[in-house]
């Protein structure tokens, strides 16, 4: 048992393998982007344009942040789309029609109570009842999706106009000195807190060793159920917080919006390098991959190309993310 | 063990018909550092059962998947019917007629008897199955068995074990075996599933067959094999007519070896109580036991595999349910839970590290803290850095070779990664060390970090000042046990004996007790 030093010298060349690794993803991006800007008018480089493809990010990228934790922690959460849908109704709903004609802190702070409640209601159900995540999350998918009917009466809800309107739309000339709209710099804030909380905190660490390999947190000790119930509630209060972006480029409440989002905010957490078996995924990967879809997508509009085209290449994209991780993975392993 | 001994009861060279059904000769195997085999020959006749027996960790598993193609031998052939054999996998293995019944069924348990018996070789017509073939060709070789129970329309997961078995004979005999390897095949039958399959076996024997027989049991080996060969440490040390070898004869070739310097044993001093263990039954096994553990003393549990031992480990630490009896550790003997037995000072090294002892995907570093993430950082956080630093100290301290604390395990040799998952308990600093096989499948080098590491640890050290530790050990290797415990409780079949001090013990001794034929001798 005698002291050798191990081997810090050769820690350098390892680490830049890592951050090859890990910068993998913005490459894509980049490489992603310049091909659009090649093939594209200049207006798709235009900062207007910019603007407009961090605001469609918002969304998908607000509800990946939950959707990332919930991946690392070997889960999946189906129901983000329909949270979004509930979270619009209930905003609308409690600021006008209900009477309570809450202020709109209240209304939206009450959206993501309730996406919370729905998203701890997820935990609980996987971990009391030893159902799968896939399944469970299925069956919340349609739980909230008709609830949202239910409450707005299968009707758009109207709603007063108030400052929630303005969080995601184009800055009016008097505020251009935010450069984008105060929703995004919400993504960018909440996305350092995420990441944060997955590095630093024992709730991160937690989940990284669940989804590693949950036999293992159990040995360790890790109190894996109670873990779980909050990674889940988590991912509802994100969908919550999504589903007040959705609001505010809608305007109304609609119980019908935002079906199949929970797709396109699991392929960006996959083309971010998440695995859906768990352990793996990080936030930068994760908005970036929500940023390849956006810029994809507005590319292909700029371009003029059908949205069967963008539909295409996105199914095309996620494919070649997670081949060329899966072939990286080999390599280093 | 001397030479004589050894001539005197190995005429392997003395093959008993003109042409055996399989020859392996001189077979070698390496991983690594480690001898797994080191010319290693076997020949079986057709119609002859072959007892293969030894030790765990003896050879016997690798040299059965040299046969069954899983490994290419470094040196060495082999014949099947005259015939050279180098499946270049199991598949080509089965074709070649070499079927292999492990402990662990592999059938589709939602499939019936019948789709079982033909999967993989499904009689087609223009991609239709026909189903009249499937069913004859599936009682043609069920029709050996004489077991009402199997019918070949049944789902598989409907038939009690015993017969789920004969389904996987029944398979192999479907494919045209001519060389049917049993490994343990009885360690889950009761005493008549046995004579039944005994009757089987003898009944495969008139057909030609050459059956590899692998077992503990070696009363059951007596019973059933017509010649055997005993390896240690990769080697054939004996073997010959099962019938002219008395079973003390056969142990005393298994255990063979004197313990070496391998084993370091300080001044040890036996204090206060720290685990105590009244009449403990899990819901399956154990199905009794009782132990009392002391600070500054290395207990050992031998037995064979499924007697209980890890069993009786998960059921101390709160990971598989206790029915009855009373654990009491340290002042405190409420409900168990992994979190709660760290917090009393209680760390378990799993037996199945890959599985369940480290989550190999993640780092040297987050593997060593898991079970403690505090202190790393103000308010509650887990900064990296202090991880890494807290991991160098091991890694320096165990000389773990890793080239940086955030390597993944995954990267790691099997020694090392016991090595981290062993630096886990240590990080934590347990006061009581469940050890479930330590050594299991590590190279010499890295057992001898461990032994001595956990004789530092029972004697006080490595940390000045600290309080000697109490260490629990299960070894499946009797010589490991004996080298570094200070007592010794055997377990079978479920029921865990006395603790005795290891000078009053011998091998020969727990041997017979772990067989259950301590009374009979």
């Amino acid at each position: 048992m005698k002291a050798t030093g191990g081997s810090r010298a050769s820690v350098a060349s390892g680490d830049w393998a890592r951050w090859l690794n890990r910068l993998g993803p913005l490459l894509a991006l980049l490489g992603v982007f310049a091909l659009f800007a090649a093939l594209c008018p200049p207006s798709f480089r235009s900062v207007w344009n910019l603007e407009t493809i961090a605001r469609q990010t918002t969304i998908v990228g607000i509800a990946a942040l939950g959707m990332t934790l919930v991946i690392v922690s070997g889960g999946i959460d189906l129901s983000v789309g329909s949270l979004v849908a509930l979270s619009t109704v209930v905003i609308a709903w409690s600021l006008g029609k209900s009477g309570l004609a809450l202020d709109p802190w209240a209304a939206a702070g009450l959206a993501i109570a309730a996406c919370a409640l729905c998203g701890m209601g997820n935990g609980l159900l996987i971990t009391g009842l030893r159902v799968v995540p896939f399944i469970v999350t299925l069956g919340m998918m349609l739980v909230v999706r008709g609830a949202a009917k239910g409450l707005s009466h299968e009707q758009k809800i109207d709603a007063p106009d108030t400052w929630l309107n303005e969080l995601l739309a184009t800055l009016p000339d008097e505020r251009r000195w935010l450069l984008v709209p105060p929703g995004v710099w919400l993504l960018v804030i909440l996305s350092i807190l995420i990441a944060l909380v997955l590095r630093y905190t024992r709730l991160g660490r937690h989940a990284f060793a669940i989804g590693s390999n949950e036999q293992t947190a159990r040995l360790c000790g890790v109190a894996v159920d109670r873990v779980k119930v909050w990674v889940y509630t988590i991912g509802g209060a994100f969908g919550g917080l999504a589903g007040v972006m959705q609001f505010s480029r809608l305007t109304v409440g609609d119980p019908t919006v935002a079906v199949g989002l929970e797709l396109d905010v699991i392929a960006a957490v996959v083309i971010g390098g998440g695995s859906l078996a768990g352990g793996e995924g990080s936030v930068l990967g994760s908005l970036v991959g929500a940023l390849i879809m956006s810029v994809i997508r507005s590319g292909c509009s700029q371009r003029g190309w059908p949205n069967w085209v963008q539909e295409i290449i996105t199914g095309l994209v996620i494919i070649a993310a997670v081949a060329l991780d899966r072939l990286r993975h080999r390599r280093t392993a | 063990m001397t030479k004589e001994n050894e001539s005197a009861v190995s005429p392997i060279v003395a093959v008993p018909a003109p042409t055996p059904r399989l020859e392996m000769r001189d077979i070698a195997k390496r991983f690594g550092a480690t001898v797994a085999l080191e010319g290693v020959s076997l020949c079986v006749a057709p119609g002859e059962v072959h007892a293969l027996v030894g030790e765990n960790g003896a050879g016997k598993s690798t040299l059965m998947k040299v046969l069954s193609g899983a490994h290419r031998p470094d040196r060495g052939q082999m014949w099947l019917d005259g015939q050279p054999f180098a499946p270049p996998n199991p598949l080509a293995a089965r074709h070649a007629g070499v079927a292999m019944i492990y402990q662990e069924l592999s059938l589709a348990p939602h499939l019936t008897v019948e789709e079982n018996i033909v999967l993989g070789l499904e009689p087609t017509r223009w991609g239709w199955i026909r189903r009249g073939a499937v069913r004859a060709r599936a009682t043609e070789a069920l029709r050996h068995f004489a077991h009402a129970e199997i019918a070949p329309d049944l789902p598989v997961s409907r038939l009690p074990l015993p017969a789920q078995q004969l389904v996987e004979i029944a398979r192999a005999l479907a494919v045209g075996c001519r060389v049917l390897v049993l490994d343990e095949p009885t360690s889950s039958l009761a005493r008549q599933d046995v004579e039944r399959l005994f009757g089987l076996i003898r009944q495969l024997k008139q057909q030609g067959l050459a059956i590899v027989y692998i077992s503990h049991v070696l009363e059951e080996v007596k019973e059933v094999s017509d010649r055997l060969t005993v390896l240690r440490d990769g080697r054939s040390v004996g073997g010959g007519q099962t019938a002219a070898l008395p079973i003390a004869e056969i142990i005393r070739l298994m255990v063979g070896r004197e313990a070496k310097e391998l084993y370091p044993r300080s001044q040890r001093q036996p204090g206060e109580l720290v685990l105590q263990v009244t009449d403990l039954a899990g819901t399956g096994k154990p199905i009794q036991a009782s132990l009392e553990l002391r600070r500054g003393e290395v207990l050992g549990l031998a037995g064979l595999m499924g007697a209980g031992r890890t069993e009786l480990l998960r059921c101390l630490f709160g990971l598989h349910a206790v029915r009855r009896g009373q654990i009491k550790v340290g002042v405190w003997s409420g409900p168990a839970s992994p979190l709660r037995r760290w917090q009393q000072g209680v760390g378990l090294l799993s037996e199945d590290r890959q599985r369940e002892g480290l989550a190999v995907a993640l780092s040297v570093a987050d593997n060593l803290t898991l079970s403690r993430l505090t202190g790393f950082g103000p308010v509650g956080l887990v900064l990296p850095g202090r991880q890494a630093a807290a991991a160098w100290r091991w890694i320096e301290q165990l000389n773990i070779r890793c080239r940086a604390p955030h390597q993944p395990v995954a990267a790691l040799s099997g020694g090392n990664q016991q090595k981290v998952a062993l630096a886990r308990l240590l990080q934590h600093d347990v006061d009581v060390l469940l050890l479930d096989e330590p050594t299991r499948g590590i190279d010499v080098a890295a057992k001898a970090t461990i032994y001595q590491l956990i004789d530092e640890l029972a004697a006080g050290a490595p940390s000045a000042g600290r309080k000697p530790r109490a260490v629990l050990v299960v070894s499946s290797y009797l010589p490991e046990l004996m080298g570094i415990c200070d007592r010794i409780a055997v377990m079978c079949r479920g029921r865990l004996g006395p603790a005795r001090p290891v000078r009053e013990l011998s091998e020969h001794a727990l041997m017979l007790e772990a067989t259950g034929q301590a009374t009979a001798n």
